[in-house]
């Protein structure tokens, strides 16, 4: 298969090989499940279940709103406790509604009996029903309802689908354990996304620093020939959606474009495991494998964590050699800094990344040099260093330019700044403050069409009264007129 | 000589009958540009700026009485648009924080209704003698319901954060 280029791009270390020796272990039940009802991007779950209530594995806890959103389950059997808010893993540490659950230990399906489906007997649009119904999202970190993804895929006439196992982020290694050791099911995840799309194959590929993985899946890949399992070179940031794209394909997914218009979708591994699990055996989305890495965990490694688990919970598993300097959910490169442990993992999170002091290292700001490192590393041909004076001028317009907007946040500008400037906070920075502006904006044009119709509404009333106090002047006349011809008669 | 007058004359009289001409047939009611700025403002005529309602408000940010910053429930957004408008500069620094919306206080809200018919963009719900509330989606914090209302039981309070809202903070200053 002919690969392509994408410009730009960076090697970190990787740190793989600190996490992924061990096979995936799966983690000692928690007492008590923090699941919040918004893992995804899109309107919040709305819970259907009230304190108090007992749930078994699976059951529906929360309902997606709309087709942007996605369903939440009990991630174990036990009783609701508390539905309130709890902090989200977020870096801002605010609170999210969150459904609290005790486990009774029991860890009891819903539906005892795994019912055992074939995906290929079901129509395309069976098949994003059961994905919407088990709740669903990217889980390589975007966290978009995949259901509505497959949804646009049979609507949208796509043409080429990428399975996404490029783990291009330093430290992660969970989807090179689940490729290592569920190859058949994630390939069956595939061939089912493949069937409810409506195409002739998929592409999968694997960044060359998981040999492994790679031979793993292409071994499971080997009685169906419609599946490719391609081996991409190590760089960051292949795995974001428009360079993995470009880098299989040769096309550039326009500015301003999502990739399912012009034909193309991109899935995480994890989720084709999941969907294959939904499919086929109506399993939803309870639990996912997440990397704990980092210099200050003991011993680092993936394990299977029901959604909901607490941070702490994981590190008290691994053991900390010492205090965290730093806590990332995701990864080190495009990951959320969270504010403290007590924050659950919810389906979007691909590890907990503790950082020590040495780790992160002493970085003394310096003035910008122009020396152009980030133009070079910028994966989206921008260039940094002229986007950070604009945005530091506060002149967002110009930031626009200069192409604001196409900047994926990947971190490779400020990963080669040699005056460590933080050029990807400034441009998160300035992309929030659009997104202010624009729902100001928003909000302006509704208030002022209100103000509009109210002065309408209050002329239309006045007009109205206007109208019947002639009315009743003129039945008044009328009355009188008449009074007075009856009076003349009468005389 | 006479010819030449006779003709510079002529052209004068002619064009300046045009321009007379034009000048009735063109005739500009106000200032187009009053109106275009007032039809940016939220016209909501709440008078935050000072102004006798939004096209008073135009008016003077025009003639540069009032700076384009001086209407809250516009925003950042307004401030700047306006500015590009005027061609103005623009100071936003005085605009940081979110904006401040009204909230009904319940144990004393007496259903009275007054803040109802005060309110320029209908966003209180309320009957007489039940609790009023803001829907804030529609909210502009005018304040016009807080002057009106009998018991002070309508605040003008910032939004609370949320992660809705939430956005990254500018990283501190960095060497120039």
């Amino acid at each position: 298969m002919k690969l392509f280029r994408f410009r730009g791009g960076v090697h970190p270390h990787g740190h793989k090989l600190l996490s992924n020796q061990q096979e995936i272990d799966v983690l000692p039940l928690p007492r008590r499940l923090y699941v919040p009802v918004q893992q995804h991007i899109g309107v919040p779950a709305q819970p259907v279940v009230v304190p108090g209530q007992k749930v078994l594995k699976g059951e529906l806890i929360a309902a997606a709103q709309g087709t942007l959103s996605a369903a939440v389950h009990a991630p174990t059997s036990g009783t609701v406790v508390e539905i309130g808010p709890f902090t989200a893993p977020h870096p801002s540490g605010l609170p999210v509604t969150t459904i609290i659950i005790d486990s009774d230990g029991e860890d009891r399906w819903c539906d005892e009996q795994a019912h055992n489906t074939d995906p290929f007997s079901l129509t395309p649009q069976e098949i994003s029903d059961r994905v919407a119904a088990a709740g669903i999202v990217g889980m390589g970190g975007a966290t978009f309802p995949s259901a509505l993804k497959l949804h646009l895929g049979h609507k949208q006439r796509v043409h080429t689908l990428i399975i996404n196992g490029g783990e291009c982020e330093p430290y992660l290694t969970c989807d090179d354990r689940l490729m290592r050791e569920s190859a058949d099911t994630v390939i069956d995840g595939v061939r089912i996304m493949v069937h409810a799309i409506g195409l002739e194959g998929a592409s999968i590929a694997i960044e060359d620093n998981k040999p492994q993985a790679y031979a793993a899946m292409r071994s499971a890949a080997e009685p169906y020939p419609e599946i490719r399992v391609v081996r991409v070179p190590s760089l960051y940031p292949m795995g974001s959606e428009k360079q993995m794209i470009q880098f299989l394909t040769g096309i550039e997914v326009p500015a301003g474009t999502r990739s399912a218009e012009i034909g193309l979708l991109v899935h995480n591994v994890a989720t084709a495991h999941a969907i294959h699990e939904a499919v086929r055996f109506a399993r939803p989305l309870v639990s996912r494998v997440v990397t704990v890495s980092g210099g200050a965990v003991r011993n680092k490694r993936n394990l299977q964590v029901p959604i909901g688990t607490l941070v702490q919970e994981l590190f008290d598993y691994c053991g900390l050699v010492e205090n965290p300097a730093r806590l990332i959910m995701g990864g080190p490169m495009m990951g959320q800094v969270i504010p403290h442990t007590r924050v659950p993992v919810v389906k979007g999170t691909s590890g907990i990344i503790a950082l020590s002091q040495r780790e992160l290292g002493e970085m003394q700001t310096m003035p910008c040099i122009r020396c152009g490192r980030c133009v070079g590393a910028c994966p989206v041909g921008l260039m940094p260093l002229e986007l950070m004076a604009r945005v530091r001028a506060a002149d967002f317009d110009g930031a626009i330019d200069y192409g604001l907007h196409d900047c994926i946040s990947c971190g490779s500008c400020a990963y080669v700044c040699p005056s460590h400037l933080p050029l990807t906070q400034f441009f998160n920075f300035a992309k929030g403050e659009l997104v202010t502006r624009d729902v100001e904006k928003r909000k302006n044009d509704y208030t002022r069409k209100l103000a509009a119709d109210r002065q309408a509404r209050l002329q239309r009333e006045a007009e109205e009264k206007k109208r019947a106090a002639a009315e009743r002047k003129a039945a008044r006349a009328a009355a009188k007129a008449a009074k007075a011809t009856e009076q003349e008669t009468q005389a | 000589m006479y010819a030449a007058i006779a003709v510079l004359a002529l052209l004068g009289f002619a064009l300046g009958y045009l321009l007379g001409v034009a000048a009735n047939k063109f005739k500009v009611e106000s200032n187009p540009i009053v109106d275009e700025v007032t039809a940016m403002l939220p016209g909501s005529n709440c008078g935050q700026c000072g102004q006798l309602g939004c096209s008073a408000a135009a008016e003077a940010m025009i003639e540069g009485r009032i700076p384009v910053t001086c209407c809250p429930p516009g925003g950042k957004s307004l401030a700047e648009e306006l500015g590009r408008k005027l061609g103005v500069s623009v100071d936003l620094s005085g605009m940081d924080g979110p904006p401040k919306l009204a909230v009904v206080r319940e144990e004393t809200c007496i259903g009275c209704v007054k803040c109802l018919r005060a309110c320029p963009t209908d966003a209180i719900v309320g009957a007489p003698k039940q609790i009023h509330v803001v829907m804030q989606n529609a909210c502009t914090g005018c304040g016009a319901c807080v002057d009106v209302c009998p018991t002070w039981s309508i605040e003008l309070t910032p939004e609370p954060e949320t992660l809705r809202t939430w956005r990254w903070p500018k990283p501190l200053p960095v060497a120039a």
